[in-house]
Order: C-alpha cells, then sequence, then structure tokens
C-alpha cells in the first residue's frame, strides 16, 4: 500500500479516466494543443497589457482602457487550462505530480494570479482618470516587469515538465 | 543531393552539435521557441478577432495592428531562430517529419494570406477601420489566418510526438 503522493498518484493512474485517456492515442496531444492556444491566449494578453504599462508601446490608450480589453483574454482560457491540465495530469500522474518543474509552475501561477488579481483587474481596470496612473510610471514599470516574468516563467517551467521527469 | 548535403551540413555545424549533445540547451531553445511561438498566435489572433469582429471593437483596427504587429514579427524572428538552431540539431530527421513539412507549408499559407490582406483588404481601410462591424473579406482573412496559426500549433506540438526519441 501506497501512502501520500505516490499513493494518490497510483489510484489516479489506476481510474478508468487516465486509462482511457493514456489509451487513446491522439487524446494527449490534442489536450496538449488546446492547452498551448489557451496559453497563447493568456501570454501575448499579458505581454501586451504590460509592455503598455511599462511604457514600450503605444499609449493612446487609457490604462483602465487596456486592461478591461485584454483581461479577458487572461481569465477566460484560464478555466481551460485547469481543464485540460488537469485531464493531462490525470492520464500521467506521477509525470507531474512529483515533478519539481510542475511544483514551481504551480507556485509561479500562483503568484501571477495574485498579481493580476489585485493589480491589474482591481487598481488598473478600476483607475478613476489615466493620470492616476500614467504610463511608465515607476510602480507600474516595476510591477509590469515582475508580471511578465512570473507568466513567462510559467510557460518555461511546463516545458522542462517534459525533461525533469522524477 | 544539394538539399540532402545542405541538411547534413546543418547537422554537424558546431553549433548543432553542441545543442545535440548538451544536456539542457536543447530543452531552453525550446522553451524560448514555445514562448515566442505562443506570442506570436496569441497576438495574431487578436487582430484576426477584431477582423471578425469579435474583440477588441472599441479600438480602431489600424491602431490596433500598429501597436501588435511589430511585436508579433519580433517574436516570430526569435521563432525562426530558435526553431532553426531546434532543427539543425536532426536536419534530415524534421525535414522527413510530415508534421514538420506541414508546418512549414502552413506558414508559406500564412504569409500568403498575410499579404494578400496587405496588398488587397489594408487598402480600403479607411472604410471600415472605426467600424465594429468589418467586411466579409476582413472577416475571410481573419478566419482563415486563425485556422492556419491554430494548425501550426497542432502540427508543432505533433512533432514532438513523431520524432523518435523526443520527450513529449
Amino acid at each position: 500500500m501506497l501512502y501520500g503522493l505516490d499513493g494518490f498518484c497510483h489510484w489516479l493512474q489506476g481510474t478508468s479516466l487516465s486509462s482511457l485517456i493514456s489509451r487513446t492515442s491522439w487524446v494527449i496531444p490534442v489536450l496538449q494543443m488546446i492547452h498551448i492556444l489557451a496559453i497563447s491566449s493568456v501570454i501575448s494578453s499579458v505581454f501586451l497589457l504590460n509592455l503598455q504599462l511599462i511604457g514600450v508601446r503605444g499609449g493612446d490608450e487609457a490604462p483602465k482602457a487596456a486592461a478591461r480589453r485584454l483581461l479577458p483574454f487572461i481569465w477566460w482560457p484560464l478555466p481551460v487550462l485547469l481543464v485540460t491540465g488537469a485531464l493531462l495530469i490525470t492520464a500521467e500522474p506521477a509525470r507531474s505530480l512529483e515533478n519539481p518543474s510542475f511544483a514551481i509552475k504551480m507556485l509561479l501561477l500562483a503568484l501571477a494570479i495574485v498579481i493580476t488579481l489585485l493589480y491589474h483587474q482591481r487598481y488598473v481596470a478600476r483607475a478613476k482618470t489615466a493620470s492616476a496612473l500614467g504610463w511608465g510610471g515607476t510602480a507600474a514599470r516595476g510591477i509590469g516587469v515582475i508580471s511578465i516574468a512570473v507568466w513567462t516563467g510559467i510557460i518555461l517551467a511546463g516545458r522542462w515538465i517534459a525533461y525533469t521527469q522524477p | 543531393m544539394i538539399f540532402l548535403n545542405a541538411l547534413q551540413w546543418l547537422h554537424d555545424t558546431d553549433v548543432a552539435t553542441s545543442i545535440r549533445e548538451g544536456d539542457t540547451l536543447f530543452p531552453w531553445i525550446e522553451c524560448v521557441h514555445v514562448l515566442a511561438i505562443t506570442f506570436v498566435v496569441g497576438s495574431i489572433a487578436a487582430v484576426d478577432l477584431r477582423l471578425l469582429g469579435l474583440a477588441s471593437r472599441g479600438r480602431r483596427f489600424s491602431r490596433l495592428n500598429a501597436e501588435v504587429v511589430p511585436l508579433t514579427w519580433f517574436a516570430f524572428a526569435i521563432a525562426v531562430v530558435s526553431g532553426t538552431l531546434l532543427f539543425s540539431t536532426k536536419a534530415s530527421q524534421y525535414a522527413a517529419n510530415t508534421a514538420f513539412e506541414l508546418k512549414m507549408l502552413l506558414l508559406l499559407l500564412a504569409g500568403v494570406n498575410m499579404m494578400i490582406f496587405q496588398l488587397v483588404i489594408f487598402r480600403g481601410i479607411d472604410r471600415w477601420d472605426h467600424a465594429t462591424t468589418t467586411p466579409f473579406q476582413a472577416k475571410l482573412a481573419g478566419g482563415i489566418s486563425l485556422c492556419i496559426w491554430i494548425g501550426v500549433v497542432a502540427c508543432g506540438r505533433m512533432i514532438g510526438f513523431t520524432m523518435t526519441d523526443m520527450p513529449g
């Protein structure tokens, strides 16, 4: 009898859903494709919004307007990523759950969600005036760089899951 | 024969050899490639969805296009360089891989679609730049582009599953 994470991975691998996903050859590639397409929406929106906050690209649009236009393309793919990610884990539980790259990815994801929720969603998207939050201010630059770095880290850690298998 | 020789030459370059024989170079370059391609696809989709009239409708098309596309090209250049480095490690195997060949064909089609858009549809931009509903040709170009780039991602991912001795 296995306990803890090993036991959980063993149990999950034994479920009929797990064998269904891993037995059908095309399911895992298709899930990964959907996962990557959803990531494309998130990462491009993260870059476009934060580059605007940093002051790299055109600032004729108010921060509030840019945040409201781009934030749905960060939030809405997240449930898709959660479902496809969970199914991929179900197919091969130990491949990710016992993988250091996966742990790093989840930590960075939690951090990214906190930053996006507290800063972009609750602060930038609700800024009363454009001047209250000018493009390229010191704080905006700092948080913009951190946000880009954290979301980038999620993608890098995600790709490394394939190379740091337990 | 010239093509096969070129592939062999690429395979034998010092850069390709270092990436092939190093433990971590290939995954790191692949990370850069994935990051670049996700930005390319996501940012092109932003423009395509505006063409389809499904997103960013309050934003002038030409403005959205002008602020997104230079960044897309920058990311695309990174994807091409990193992709070429990955390709060089097993040039002849990749060249013979169906998923890889299909991906290159789709990239070519994406280029043709973009050229037609720039030369034909973009010329009439003044008539619908501010409009929330776009003309049929604009919708068509956006729809085709979206399908092509989804195909590029699908083929790209399939390369990892159809090349021998590659992790998934």
